[in-house]
């Protein structure tokens, strides 16, 4: 078990990505399905957090409200920013951010990884880990900057070592190699918190050992944030935290070790 | 960037696209060939009725014309100022055509139009259109020089090859041509039994017809000397020629000489009888044309008696359309063109009299030449005649003052932009209840309008084509849309905005039209710029002539390439493809990222 200066939930000042009474409710028609009923959670800075859960007990719908994939029906969702050039951090409200604001915090602060890689089909591993780049800058810009994107690229393909498979399509590739993909794919922008959503839910267990081993280093090497969903306790034993939902509310479980 | 290579992907792996691309390069390269090809025949057929046409006319709304041709062309010209290059004063009038084949005598209705070809040329190129001034040319290979010298022009001369196949021909109808019964003239309602009396006939026919018939019958002792060689003298009327009441049953003209000897005027008697296939005589009005004397004495000086064969003195250019016939040759199964009727031959025109009531007037002529213009409107229509002569059948010429009438002023312009001012000039200076002046524009109006409403309809239809490429790509977008719900949910997760994944599906619906257009426009306008070679490769695959040059006129498919109809066509199905995939791209950019992250 990885050291982390265990922080106490409260503190505040460490918190990093927060979610404040969020209730998320889908209507069906008529019918008002809340899935979510006020979940407080805070991930700190450098930690790594899971969320468990039952199937259907809300853990990615969090995640994506988390992520700003989603807007909560109420609650709020907080962010902390560092102020770069000497400005002031400061904790923000980032859930009711017009949409296009949003996409740019996506894209700057937030790394995805999915259960099911989703990778894009018709572009190479190197296209795929360059995609979050390519979003982020006009043509002109990405142009003007490839080599360094490309060899930013390189280097994080060669951390999940995937070197020997760059111009293959994710379909030539196998489950382990396409979620390393798609981690250097969350990587690569330089994000400061990682939100994976079941990443090793597909995979055989050896395999998913070595991608929660890739997760654990990347935290304590770069001191990255990372939010994990899954329902396997086994693996939510790896990370510093567990926060498990039920009924759409934490249930704290401190766990037994700290 | 990744809207871009996106784009670019989808377009490199997705066949389906294929589909829509070619959905789009097929309505483009159809709509340009299809308009180039129009806008060629259309081209064309300006040009020729153009050529055919003078630029304006000025007609008569009567038949009987104008009496004083000069006066008419003084006034136009000095109320158009120094704009006209050319005047020709003709006469035109309905009128048949018959010419013997097989026995039979072929009627054609047609338009009769008298014309001093000098003048006629100078207003429209009459000698471009004329057989004999042409070379002829069958598949690439010149058959026949033209029969005339170079520069020359027309006239109602027959070439040398005329009157040499008028020679044989009246050798060989002397030689083997023996009257039957079944040879009815076209106007002889008579029983042929009656017509063929015992003795032997000679008919009065003469080539110089006379202008007014019942001058003729009522004066007939005027013409001369009269030698009858058959007594019969049956007052048998003229079935549908009312005039043509004359009672000898067939006679010699014997005119007095200079020298006082009597000639006997019996060759083109002759000759209109062989014309006419039998002896019948005087049922046929055409042998009773009598003629004053000093007309005779004229055709006597001309037509000596040792040339029995000589032309008429009406001469016709005839147009090619109303003599020829396309025949399928039974043994090689193809088409093959006939003419019935060749430089040489003697044909009859009827037309009506000027004055009131209109009467019947019937001559015999010789086909000096063919015209064939192009146009078979035209073609199929008009024969010319030598102006005075008409003037002279259709009793227009003055007694006192020896002028012939006019009914068309044929006017050709040094500009053609002058036209609707001159023709307001005219209008002003002609009457409009005696005159009708109109470019040719105008007279061709309803055809013109045909034709340019045939294009627009034609655009109309070939477009919806192009609209139904436009909804192929709507629903194939759709399709890629649904397909792509999930990358587009991860695009999202990245950061991607709804702007940028709406883009990513318009520049693919712009690139598919981009492209599809493109390539559709390089093909059209190969297919357009080799049309004939494909014809020909299509002649030899399917061993028949699809564009036969003798039912178009046309030694080629006429294409004509317009820029502007080229470049709009091309935008106008990329505005179609793009505005196909506004409707999906805005489905696609209004995706839920989440709903598209759950989708599998
Ligand atoms: N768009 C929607 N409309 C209605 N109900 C929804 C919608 N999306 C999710 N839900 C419901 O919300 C609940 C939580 O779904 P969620 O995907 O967050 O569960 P989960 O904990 O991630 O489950 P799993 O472990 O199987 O992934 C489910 O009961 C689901 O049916
Ligand atoms: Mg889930």
């Amino acid at each position: 078990m990885p050291a982390f200066p265990q922080p106490s939930t409260n503190d505040a000042s460490t918190r990093h990505l927060s979610a404040v009474a969020i209730e998320k409710v889908y209507m069906k028609g008529q019918h008002r399905i809340p899935v979510l009923r006020g979940v407080e959670m805070h991930a700190h800075r450098g930690e790594f957090l899971s969320i468990v859960g039952q199937s259907g007990s809300g853990k990615s719908t969090l995640l994506h409200l988390m992520g700003l994939l989603d807007q909560p029906t109420v609650g709020e969702v907080r962010l902390r920013c560092e102020g770069a050039d000497g400005a002031p951090t400061e904790t923000l409200r980032v859930d009711n951010l017009p949409p296009a604001t949003r996409d740019v915090i996506r894209n700057r602060v937030f790394g995805f990884i999915f259960q099911f890689y989703h990778l894009l089909p018709e572009l190479n591993v190197l296209e795929n880990v360059l995609a979050p780049l390519m979003i982020r800058d006009s043509a002109m810009k990405y142009w003007k900057n490839r080599r360094e994107y490309r060899d930013q690229a390189n280097a994080i393909i060669e951390q999940v070592e995937l070197s020997h498979r760059l111009k293959h399509r994710p379909s030539e590739l196998s489950g382990g190699e396409m979620q390393r993909a798609a981690i250097a794919r969350a990587l690569v922008a330089r994000p400061e918190i990682l939100l994976a959503d079941e990443p090793t839910g597909n995979l055989d267990a050896q395999t998913g050992r070595g991608i929660m081993d890739l997760l654990c280093s990347l935290n304590e090497d770069h001191g990255l944030t990372i939010v994990m969903v899954t329902h396997d306790d086994a693996i939510a034993e790896q990370s510093h935290r567990i926060v498990r939902l039920a009924n759409g509310n934490v249930e704290r479980l401190e766990k037994a070790a700290a | 960037m990744y809207r871009l290579l996106l784009c670019t992907r989808y377009l490199r792996t997705r066949f389906i696209a294929l589909a829509s691309i070619i959905s789009v390069m097929l309505g483009v390269a159809t709509m340009i060939v299809v308009n180039s090809v129009m806008s060629g025949f259309s081209y064309e057929m300006r040009t020729r009725i153009n050529g055919i046409l003078a630029d304006v006319d000025i007609e008569t709304n009567s038949l009987n014309g104008e009496a004083d041709a000069q006066q008419l062309m003084a006034r136009a010209r000095a109320v158009t100022g120094d704009r006209i290059e050319a005047i020709s004063a003709t006469v035109e009038v309905f009128g048949l055509l018959h010419f013997r084949r097989g026995g039979q005598w072929i009627p054609r209705p047609v338009t009769l139009v008298g014309i001093d070809p000098e003048a006629e040329s100078k207003v429209s190129p009459l000698q471009g259109h004329l057989d004999s001034f042409r070379d002829i040319v069958e598949d690439g290979v010149v058959t026949r020089r033209k029969l005339r010298p170079e520069g020359a022009s027309p006239n109602w001369e027959l070439t040398d090859e005329a009157l040499a196949y008028r020679t044989a021909w009246k050798e060989r109808q002397r030689l083997f041509f023996q009257p039957t019964s079944s040879d009815v003239d076209p106007f002889d309602e008579q029983p042929a039994e009656q017509l063929m009396p015992e003795e032997p006939v000679f008919d009065s026919g003469e080539p110089r017809g006379t202008p007014n018939f019942d001058e003729i019958s009522s004066e007939p002792q005027q013409l001369g000397t009269l030698a009858t060689a058959n007594a019969i003298s049956a007052e048998k009327p003229g079935p549908a020629a009312g005039p043509a009441n004359v009672t000898n049953q067939g006679f010699e003209w014997v005119s007095q000489d200079d020298d006082g000897s009597q000639k006997i005027i019996q060759t083109s008697a002759t000759q209109e009888a062989e014309l006419a296939g039998s002896d019948r005589g005087a049922d046929d009005p055409f042998q009773n044309l009598m003629v004053p004397d000093e007309l005779i004495e004229a055709d006597a000086a001309g037509n000596t008696e040792s040339d029995v064969d000589a032309p008429l003195h009406g001469r016709l250019y005839i147009g090619a359309g109303l003599v020829e016939i396309l025949r399928e040759d039974p043994r090689t199964g193809g088409v093959q063109l006939e003419r019935m009727v060749h430089p040489g031959d003697d044909v009859k025109i009827s037309t009506v009299s000027a004055g009131s009531p209109p009467e019947p007037r019937h001559f015999f002529a010789t086909v000096v030449d063919v015209y064939k213009s192009g146009m078979s409107e035209y073609d199929a229509n008009l024969v010319f005649c030598n102006l005075e002569y008409l003037q002279e059948m259709r009793g227009m010429i003055d007694p006192q003052s020896g002028k012939g009438a006019v009914t068309t002023l044929k006017i050709r312009l040094k500009d053609y932009e002058d036209a609707p001012d001159v023709v307001r000039s005219l209008q002003n200076a002609f009457p409009p209840h005696l005159f009708t002046v109109r470019t040719w524009e105008q007279k061709q109006g309803p055809l013109l309008a045909a034709v340019d409403i045939e294009a627009a309809i034609l655009n109309v239809l070939l477009f919806l084509i192009i609209a139904v490429a436009g909804f192929g790509i709507l629903a194939i977008f759709y399709m890629i849309v649904v397909e792509k719900t999930r990358d587009i949910g991860i695009l999202k997760a990245l950061g991607a905005s709804s702007r940028g994944v709406m883009t990513i599906f318009l520049s693919y619906g712009l690139a598919l039209g981009l492209v599809g257009s493109g390539v559709g426009a390089v093909l059209g306008l190969l297919f357009v710029r080799y049309i004939n070679e494909i014809e020909a490769l299509l002649a030899i695959i399917m061993g028949r002539k699809v564009f036969d040059e003798r039912i178009y006129y046309f030694p080629s498919i006429p294409t004509q390439v317009n820029a502007f109809m080229v470049i709009s066509v091309a935008l106008g199905a990329i505005v179609i493809a793009v505005l196909a995939s506004v409707l999906p791209a805005r489905r696609a950019s209004r995706l839920h990222p989440v709903q598209a992250l759950r989708y599998e």
